[in-house]
């Protein structure tokens, strides 16, 4: 059984210290007062988190494995490798515990439609998942740009019954997909519950897909006491609204000699300006409903990021993940589109196992880590998805030709 | 948290309400976004607009106007792409001052703007140039805390949304806050969207004015033709129209068709709301 009480919970307002909040147009003050209140609702009902647990251990296949990458570890000549296997759920990446959590929620507050937005498509592939397991209609709003680069993602959306649409809008990427479904939710709220798909917008998202993912790290604490007979020495998780991060962090805040590292999309360079390290080189401000780190000019306009990795491509991030920095619980550490693709690299050729691009982030940061500890200590990896969707991407910049030559 | 009291000084916006109260008729509260399509056009059609208008609604241009529609959004990106700043949102609206003494002017945006130049530095500002009050479309009561000191110091209205979704209880918090007046959101949309069903809106107004006592409430969303603005100035204090004076910008074919246009269309929006 897992544990449902609710640890380092926001304030009532849903602030985290100075971050967080509920900063949203009127009409949606009292349909996010409605979630809010079915939510911690649910939490409770004994009968709700049945049902998830078995849909989480027998639709989604938890528990995922912790697996000691040998080879890896031997690769980077240090500390011992543990990988956090959510490439192996059900549709392939973490965000599917997320949707499951929410589209039964929606479900319980009686909503015959769910819309999400999505970058990479992983959310969006989860949430038409769900939408189609639950016989709900499913609209999934998709920065146009996003959609090029993610066109497998896009097909099985649409296979799974989805209604995929296009956002032109400003960048054409994942902040203008979160627009365009706010803007639909505010006209549709009445039949519809918007399965947001990252631990940031406003209150209460941070808290309930904090919540929903935490399974994460609570079935790695349990396995690596179990493999290795103690605690990691670091977590490390990649970075983009956060929800893996959380997900897998969470659970070992109160672990004081567990030192948490979140990895930032630093694309072609911290200094080249185009990348989307919001909690390196961001500043507070107000965006999609919350006060967090954002990548904006001395004006406040929201400025577009670069990421090789369509999921981390967000000028904005996680309001938890903002507090826990400013706290000094959370270490930052970034990895360069080079650098996730040469982990990709060596993670494929080491262990046979195809990470995501987000996911090679953090196996980038965290290799980089491993090389300086010794071979007694271990450092712990969230694999949060598989790389299929992302191959079109990787031939493209290895320069391998579409036939195959 | 605890309740503003209005500004001590008397508003220009109560005056606004008071004048058209004894000339029997609602206040026409235009709407355009500052810098669109350029600084020089935006300065006359904002002083054009004016001629007709009751309250101007200045938009401070953003990134992500997340509430608006198309024709709001594009109106953003227009002005972002003619290099609008905040320096220059001040001082369009110091020029519309300059000209208009009497008229109300309401600043417009999403919270992300001010939140970074500083709401002390924005609200100095803001007086500074001529602006009687805020409205900040993704501030609610709740998170009133980062902005209200900072706008009761330099004398400005909060000006607070109400919608067809919000309960009682919300439009009490509303009422208990805001200053100068109460817009109501005429339908659970964006900007720009078609109007909600007219006989509804009137009874949520009618509502929302059993529980806010004297502050006015002025209805906006969706109000396009003189007709409609005709029946909301029938039960309510105030009529906005945005998206349509807006659209005139976005319809033109060269930028001397837009100041005919527009104000051809702010005048027979004046007569409505005159009925």
């Amino acid at each position: 059984m897992y544990k449902l009480d609710i640890t380092h919970a926001p304030d009532s307002g849903g602030h985290f210290g100075r971050f967080g909040g509920r900063f949203a147009a009127e009409t949606l003050m009292q349909p996010l007062k409605e979630i809010e209140t079915a939510f911690f609702e649910a939490w409770q009902d004994e009968a709700f988190q049945a049902e998830r647990l078995d849909l989480l251990k027998n639709y989604v296949g938890r528990a995922t494995p912790l697996y000691h990458a040998k080879q890896l570890t031997a690769a980077s000549g240090g500390a011992q490798i543990y990988l956090k296997r959510e490439d192996l759920t059900h549709t392939g990446a973490h965000k599917i515990n997320n949707t499951i959590g929410q589209g039964l929620l929606a479900r319980r507050m009686g909503k015959k439609r769910v819309i999400a937005e999505t970058g990479a498509g992983q959310h969006g592939v989860a949430t038409a998942t769900v939408a189609a397991l639950f016989g709900m209609h499913c609209d999934i709003y998709m920065g146009r740009e996003d959609m090029a680069r993610q066109m497998p993602n896009v097909l099985r959306m649409r296979l799974l019954g989805a209604n995929v649409i296009p956002v032109d809008s400003g960048t054409a990427t994942l902040k203008d997909a979160v627009n365009e479904a706010l803007r639909n939710w505010v006209a549709s709220c009445e039949d519809t519950f918007y399965i947001f798909g990252t631990a940031a917008g406003p209150h209460p998202y941070p808290l309930l897909v904090r919540q929903f993912h935490t399974v994460i790290g609570q079935e790695a604490r349990a396995q690596i006491l179990k493999q290795a007979g103690r605690l990691p020495d670091v977590a490390v998780a990649c970075v983009g609204g956060g929800s893996n991060a959380m997900g897998l962090l969470h659970p070992f805040r109160d672990d004081e000699s567990v030192r948490l590292v979140a990895v930032e999309a630093a694309g072609l360079g911290l200094d080249s300006g185009k990348h989307a390290a919001s909690l390196a080189a961001g500043k507070a401000g107000i965006l999609h409903g919350n006060l967090t780190f954002l990548l904006e000019d001395d004006e406040g306009q929201v400025q577009g990021t670069h990421s090789i990795s369509a999921g981390l491509d967000y000028p904005g991030v996680g309001p938890e993940l903002a507090y826990m920095l400013e706290q000094g619980r959370l270490e930052l550490d970034a990895a360069t589109d080079d650098e996730a693709l040469e982990a990709l690299q060596l993670l494929t050729r080491s262990e046979g196992i195809i990470p995501a691009l987000e996911s090679s982030h953090a196996i980038a940061a965290g290799v980089r880590i491993a090389k300086t500890m010794s071979a007694d200590q271990i450092v712990l990896i969230n694999l949060s998805g598989r790389g299929d969707k992302d191959m079109n991407t990787v031939f493209k910049h290895l320069g391998w030709m579409e036939d195959g030559s | 948290m605890s309740a503003l009291s209005a500004p001590t000084t008397h508003s220009r916006l109560a005056d606004v309400f008071e004048s058209c109260k004894q000339q029997q008729r609602s206040a026409l509260v235009s709407y355009l976004t500052a810098g669109d399509p350029d600084f020089n056009t935006s300065k006359e059609l904002l002083l054009a607009l004016a001629e007709q208008s009751d309250i101007l609604e200045i938009g401070m241009p953003f990134s992500d106007p997340m509430a608006d529609g198309p024709v709001i959004q594009a109106a953003s990106e227009r002005a972002l792409a003619a290099g609008t700043h905040i320096a220059d949102v001040f001082k369009l609206t110091a020029s519309v001052r300059a000209a208009h003494p009497d008229l109300a002017i309401v600043l417009m945006g999403y919270a992300n703007v001010p939140y970074a130049i500083g709401f002390d530095d924005f609200a100095a500002r803001a007086k500074e140039a001529g602006a009687d009050a805020v409205l900040i479309v993704d501030i609610p009561p709740e998170e009133g805390h980062i902005c209200d000191t900072a706008l009761k110091t330099h004398g400005l209205d909060r000006i607070l949304l109400l919608s067809p979704t919000s309960t009682d209880e919300r439009i009490q918090l509303a009422c208990d806050y805001a200053s100068g007046f109460i817009y109501y959101v005429s339908l659970t949309g964006i900007t720009g969207a078609d109007m909600g069903d007219m006989q509804s809106i009137h009874q949520k107004v009618d509502h929302i004015k059993s529980i806010c006592g004297e502050l006015p409430v002025c209805v906006g969303f969706g109000v396009k033709t003189p007709a409609q603005a005709a029946q909301v100035a029938s039960f309510a204090d105030g009529v906005v129209v945005g998206s349509h004076f807006v659209s005139h910008i976005t319809d033109a074919r060269n930028k001397a068709d837009i100041r005919a246009a527009l104000s051809a269309s702010a005048s027979s929006m004046r007569k409505a709301v005159g009925v």
